[in-house]
């Protein structure tokens, strides 16, 4: 456990340094929010009843790029064979890595909370579900995003490889975390807590799956 | 940590790399092709239309439940999702084997189940889109479990394909392709059972090879479809898999003698230039 913190506590202390997360990736995930005001060219009715759907794509989109963050960190300084030496198993890098970036998209995703409410017009009508389901959602993103990460590190086309692996496998999470999200907004009638359970269990694979593998992909990088 | 290299059965291929064919690969594809011609007559000529009837009692007209001629797109639709199915889990044995023996051979078997379960993956969602618009009357049906997972299913394994070209070490490009392809295996039962576990939620139909509910000239259609799909699948993977290895022995024995070839050519070059004694400007310069 204290090597988990210890490698979350060092991603987050390089954020609060550096600060790519807070002035680039949130901003980006408005301004998606943004587009799809304008391109939908829509009243604010359609806009609400579309706003789980929208936050989630944000999310995902943002969630690329704080996990390339997140890889670029350990690449730039060539810190990857440094986490290796640390003796720390695999499983225990992987969720140091992954609950960082859990972190970071917990306050990407609570600023875009905020952006759907004065955007959209949405409203939380049922907090604990909105809260529960983001969790659990955030957990299966940050799993399988911190895993494919690594697989995606590499000089050149590896770099642009990330969104076409990490994104289809992401549909289910889109899919559960959208409809828990359309009750918990009250824009859809749907018991939400069962796709929070769904979402539930897509974490916990992604997680299992991700603590199994990586320790195989990272002798590589 | 090394990949021991067995040698694939492919003595015609060594014997002529400029060709991937074998007598028996030739063989496997004029069967191929004439069963396929076999197949159109049992689907267009010999097979009748489904023109099962709902009977409503005396008042009412019956009502025509059948899916018409649209069911004789099923007798490619159905085997080709069944070959899908095969090539993917074919790479799913591969990548296992890939990560536990360190085999290129199941590399290169993973690498061409993918690539070729790719395209038959394509062809069931376009067969099965050409087959909705008659019977659901939709190119696509969003929401639909079978067609949705398919979709997802499909755009892993696009994604994997574009991975394994990123990557030119063969050693860590078959560990990490691995470790994607058994990934997007995940998917594979759950496109497979969707129907089962969904009901509700697709218009797909669920599977009614098991409770004989359809007629034995269609059953017979439908299985002769899958054998025919079969071998063309066995065709393409030899094939794709033979220029597979034919890549690995140009990547690592054939790199060397490359080299030795272009240093040959380029004195043989010099050897013309300098005996060459025709003006430059007009050989040209090259």
């Amino acid at each position: 456990m204290h090597e988990i913190w210890a490698l979350a506590r060092k991603d987050l202390l390089i954020e609060a340094r550096s600060k790519v997360v807070a002035t680039q990736v949130v901003p980006f995930a408005m301004v998606v929010l943004i587009l799809f005001g304008l391109a939908l060219d829509a009243d604010s009715r359609t806009l609400r009843d579309l706003a789980p759907g929208l936050f989630w794509v944000a999310t995902l989109f943002a969630g690329v790029l704080t996990i390339q963050r997140s890889v670029a960190v350990e690449t730039l300084s060539s810190t990857f064979e440094a986490l290796r030496l640390s003796g720390a198993p695999g499983w225990k890098l992987f969720a140091g890595k992954a609950l960082a970036v859990g972190v970071q998209l917990l306050a990407v995703e609570a600023v875009l909370a905020l952006g759907i409410v004065v955007l959209y017009r949405s409203e939380f009508e049922d907090p604990v579900l909105v809260v529960t389901a983001a969790v659990a959602a955030t957990i299966a993103i940050a799993s399988a995003g911190s895993l494919y990460g690594v697989l995606a590190v590499g000089m050149g086309v590896r770099d642009t490889i990330l969104p076409m692996l990490l994104l289809p496998i992401m549909m289910p999470v889109l899919v559960a975390a959208t409809r828990a999200f359309g009750d918990g907004l009250g824009t859809a009638a749907l018991d939400g807590w069962t796709w929070t359970g769904l979402l539930g269990l897509l974490a916990i694979i992604y997680a299992t799956v991700g603590a199994l593998a990586y320790a195989v992909v990272i002798e590589d990088t | 940590m090394t990949i021991t290299s067995a040698a694939p059965q492919t003595n015609s291929v060594a014997n002529n790399p400029g060709s991937t064919g074998s007598t028996a690969t030739r063989a496997l594809g004029l069967a191929s092709l004439v069963g396929l011609a076999v197949l159109l007559v049992l689907a267009f000529v010999i097979t009748d239309p489904d023109q099962r009837v709902f009977d409503r009692g005396a008042d009412l007209e019956p009502l025509l439940t059948g899916q018409g001629d649209a069911v004789r797109l099923l007798y490619v639709h159905f085997p080709v999702a069944m070959v899908t199915y095969i090539a993917f889990s074919l790479n799913a044995v591969g990548s296992i084997a890939v990560l536990w023996k360190k085999s290129t051979w199941w590399d290169n078997t993973a690498a061409a189940a993918a690539e070729v379960g790719v395209l038959f993956c394509g062809l069931t969602l376009v067969t099965g889109s050409i087959w909705g618009r008659p019977i659901w009357n939709t190119w696509w049906k969003w929401g639909d479990v079978r067609l949705m997972t398919t979709t997802i299913l499909f755009l892993i394994f696009v994604g994997y394909l574009a991975y394994r070209r990123t990557m030119t070490d063969s050693r860590v490009r078959a560990k990490r392709s691995a470790v994607v392809g058994l990934i997007g295996a995940i998917n594979i039962p759950i496109v497979y059972k969707s129907v089962d576990w969904w009901q509700n939620r697709t218009l797909h139909q669920q599977s009614t090879l098991r409770d004989r509910s359809i007629e034995d000239l269609t059953l017979f259609a439908m299985i002769f479809g899958m054998v025919v799909f079969v071998a063309i699948f066995a065709w393409l993977m030899i094939h794709r898999f033979r220029i597979g290895w034919l890549e690995h022995q140009t990547e690592t024995v054939g790199l060397e003698a490359a080299i030795e070839e272009r240093r040959a050519q380029t004195s043989a070059a010099i050897f013309d230039a300098v005996t060459d004694s025709r003006p430059s400007h007009e050989t040209g310069s090259d």
